[in-house]
């Protein structure tokens, strides 16, 4: 699985280039030896069971945890050994699993706070308000008091506010309602027309399949599966999640 | 009458434990760092002030201009080049500070020698405004009352209303998501730090003032800051205003009993209010 034999679908130039990462938490190895590639303008979904190291890459994306070994290279640049807050600065935002919400800031000032290092670009605080209409009515409260949904919009809102050229979406339906998980999924149409590249991270395989344009699938730190979405047969996506033959 | 007048007194001293109290809450609001050198650091201003008073006798309120600064750089220099190294490791943070107190006083003591030294701001130290005939207010006293006011109010819009404020209270809530909207942390611990040992300077200089220091007053210091930190309630700054202030009315009403009870009284008030009321009396939001 190098760079080389990447399918023919891997556009030419990647934005992002993951290149045989591996990564530790202690003794535990979470990732071995991984590679993927997305390209500007892409849609790409990563799957997995639970603990198959999807968390993991994205944090080794966003430079939250760094690699034993190989490379992340974002626009041609080696980033891997870039702390988080750089990363930034290049265009890469990760939404955290579990929002992350800041409780002591308002909902405007969560969003406020996303612009720490904004790079020009279509997105600023009106736009991000035209997205989530209902975030517009509860600018003046406290993150600490959101529920699930407006913290996940609060959070996709906040990174959008960086006008990143990557953007990085772990776990976005976990624990929503399946009314707002479906509003939420309609954004990212919208954020992806506007030139931003959008990976997510899903344990919903059928979400995560409609909505991308390719999809990796890990299995216990290892890509076990890689392709265009409409390419994916429901059989071989599941051999490569649980790992059954 | 002469208690009023003690109460009085009591809360003028208030402002400034609650100035030693503010340092040692925003460093530890931030960065979770417990500075246990904060009483030798503002000691430590005292004595630069008195430095800078013997060398160019200027008058210890002017000295602020050049001792704020330098305690400014130093608090970020000592965060970047030394604290931030040790704040992922358990218990390193507290033992660095601590070794951190043991040098300060003992460079203080080797230069220095152990003699009480005072700041002297000329007449305005005795004069005093008088309210009725038994209460009085000294003028040195009401200005530090004042300034240490004025210094939670600054502090408190500088929290509330800038983006500085924003990403200090953003990276107390969680330093890696702060991270993740592109906060340098450690700069901005260094940033904390400056800020927190500038309001040591301004404490030290007054206190040199108000009282005797030599280089061994500096973690009686600690414990008041502590204690007026612990009684207001960790979080909220009017809280800790209120938390100075009890303290030093609770020793200003012990030492008028009997004059050796004055700290007695202060810690045994802090005691009651810790079995009492554990989070303080004013405590900020419960952590989400």
């Amino acid at each position: 699985m190098s760079a080389g034999a990447a399918p023919r679908t891997a556009p030419a130039s990647p934005l992002l280039e993951v290149e045989n990462v591996s990564c530790f938490y202690g003794d535990f190895q979470a990732l071995f030896d991984v590679s993927i590639e997305v390209g500007e303008g892409e849609k790409v979904a990563i799957i997995g069971a639970n603990g198959a190291g999807k968390s993991t890459l994205l944090a080794s994306v966003a430079g939250l945890l760094r690699p034993v070994s190989g490379q992340v290279r974002f626009a041609g640049a080696a980033v891997g050994q870039l702390p988080a807050y750089r990363r930034v600065a290049a265009g890469i935002a990760l939404v955290p699993e579990g929002r992350r919400i800041f409780p002591s800031l308002t909902v405007e000032e969560n969003l406020r706070i996303g612009a720490h290092r904004r790079r020009s670009g279509p997105w600023g605080l009106r736009e991000v308000y035209e997205l989530f209409p209902a975030l517009h009515d509860l600018a003046g409260r406290w993150g600490g008091t959101l529920s699930g949904g407006e913290q996940q919009m609060c959070a996709i809102g906040r990174a959008l506010m960086g006008n990143p050229r990557l953007i990085l979406l772990d776990e976005l339906s976990l624990g929503l309602a399946p009314k707002v998980i479906k509003v939420i999924y309609e954004t990212i149409g919208d954020i992806a027309a506007q030139g931003t590249t959008v990976v997510l991270v899903e344990q919903d395989i059928s979400q995560a399949l409609a909505a991308a344009d390719r999809a990796y699938c890990l299995l216990e730190g290892r890509v076990s599966l890689h392709g265009a979405t409409a390419e994916l047969t429901r059989e071989r996506v599941v051999e490569a999640y649980f790992g059954v033959r | 009458m002469v208690w009023i007048n003690q109460i009085v007194q009591g809360i003028m001293l208030g402002g400034l434990y609650a100035l030693f109290a503010t340092g040692l809450s925003l460093v530890f609001g931030v960065m979770r760092l417990v500075n246990l050198a904060h009483g030798d650091l503002i000691v430590l201003a005292s004595f630069l002030s008195l430095v800078i008073v013997d060398n160019l006798a200027w008058n210890p309120f002017t000295t602020l201009v050049l001792v704020i600064p330098m305690m400014a750089v130093l608090g970020f220099a000592l965060q970047y080049l030394l604290l931030n190294h040790t704040l992922d490791s358990g218990l390193a943070p507290i033992l660095a500070t601590f070794g951190l107190s043991v040098i300060i006083q003992n460079a203080l003591l080797e230069q220095f020698s152990a003699d009480q030294r005072r700041l002297h701001v000329g007449s305005i130290e005795t004069q005093s405004m008088r309210i009725t005939s038994e209460i009085s207010i000294g003028w040195f006293s009401l200005i530090m009352f004042l300034v240490a006011v004025l210094l939670l109010v600054g502090l408190q819009l500088l929290i509330r209303r800038t983006r500085l404020g924003r990403s200090l209270r953003a990276t107390s809530d969680d330093q890696r998501t702060a991270q993740l909207v592109g906060i340098d942390n450690r700069t901005l611990y260094g940033v904390a730090m400056a800020i927190s040992l500038a309001t040591a300077a301004i404490a030290g200089v007054f206190l040199g003032v108000y009282t005797n220091f030599d280089p061994s007053s500096g973690p009686a210091r600690l414990i008041f800051g502590f204690e007026a930190v612990i009684i207001g309630g960790l979080g909220s700054l009017w809280g800790t205003l209120a938390g100075g202030i009890v303290l030093g009315v609770s020793q200003a009403i012990g030492a008028q009993i009997s004059i050796g009870w004055g700290e007695l009284t202060g810690n045994l008030v802090f005691l009651a209010i810790l079995l009492v009321r554990p989070r303080g009396l004013f405590p900020g939001p419960e952590p989400a």
